[in-house]
């Protein structure tokens, strides 16, 4: 049986690497995927302690999860495109209409 | 021994999957890691007991939700990302704060208790097929959350629409 701290352990990892890649990378494409691994890392650490508490809390909250996140990819990449088509870029440090 | 050498190997195809998500300069090598990283995640499910959450982490994630960013990457102009300069100026505050992070969700793991034990066993989820667990519980006592959902899922619709459409101004 493996201990419930190993999942936990390697859902935070995964969440660590998803945060840093949010920060480090300049393409907003790259972003949102980090984002996506954040969630899915999330979802791990839930169904792992759905399992381990055997209660089937964690695994209705993933399904929300995963519906937020597919509301959260569309929003996401439209408002990619539209910044897209108006400034043709898609760098983050590229975009400083609110600098003032 | 066999399962943690099935987690062992889970655990270090998903780090190692997703450093490479990270840190590939083309955005369609960083979804395509990210399909096999899906598929892996679905593996664990399928590991923890949890048959129909895996297939719905397949058929939504890696079948709608990577296909929605494949597609937009169609649209936008790539043969300059691939020379363009990866990672912003800042990254090792970036590091720095991951890497606290990380240490201070590790410390507070030492000190984990568990719980009290709910009512789905294994045998009793066996006996009554995940599916049909699941649903009992997200019809009955998770109804309303479920209905917010939809209304979340309405108002991505509506927005997604809105928000590419090419001339808004002319339906003014």
């Amino acid at each position: 049986m493996v201990p419930l701290n190993w999942y936990i352990g390697l859902s935070a990892i995964i969440f660590t690497i998803g945060v840093i890649g949010f920060l480090i990378r300049r393409n907003i494409m790259i972003m949102l995927i980090s984002v996506e691994l954040m969630l899915n890392s999330v979802n791990i650490s839930l169904v792992a302690f759905s399992h381990y508490l055997q209660d089937m809390r964690g695994q209705i909250l993933v399904l929300f999860i995963i519906t937020v996140a597919a509301a959260e990819a569309a929003i996401g990449l439209a408002i990619l495109v539209s910044l897209y088509r108006n400034k043709a870029v898609l760098h983050t440090d590229e975009i400083m209409e609110m600098k003032g | 021994m066999i399962p943690k050498l099935f987690f062992g190997y889970f655990s270090v195809v998903m780090i190692v999957l997703s450093l490479l998500i990270i840190s590939r300069k083309n955005p369609i090598h960083s979804i395509l890691w990210m399909l096999v990283m899906f598929f892996h995640i679905a593996g664990l499910y399928l590991f923890l007991n949890a048959e129909f959450l895996a297939a719905v982490q397949l058929i939504l994630y890696a079948g709608a939700i990577l296909v929605l960013f494949l597609f937009v990457i169609m649209m936008l102009n790539l043969k300059k990302e691939v020379f363009a300069e990866r990672y912003a100026g800042e990254w090792p505050v970036a590091v720095f704060i991951g890497g606290t992070m990380l240490v201070l969700i590790l410390l507070a793991l030492t000190s984990l208790t568990q719980g009290p034990l709910g009512s789905f066993t294994i045998g009793v989820v066996q006996a009554d097929t995940h599916a049909r667990a699941i649903g009992r519980a997200l019809y009955t006592q998770y109804l309303l959350p479920f209905e917010v959902a939809s209304l979340i899922l309405l108002v991505a619709v509506v927005g997604a629409l809105v928000l590419a459409k090419k001339h808004l101004k002319s339906y003014k």
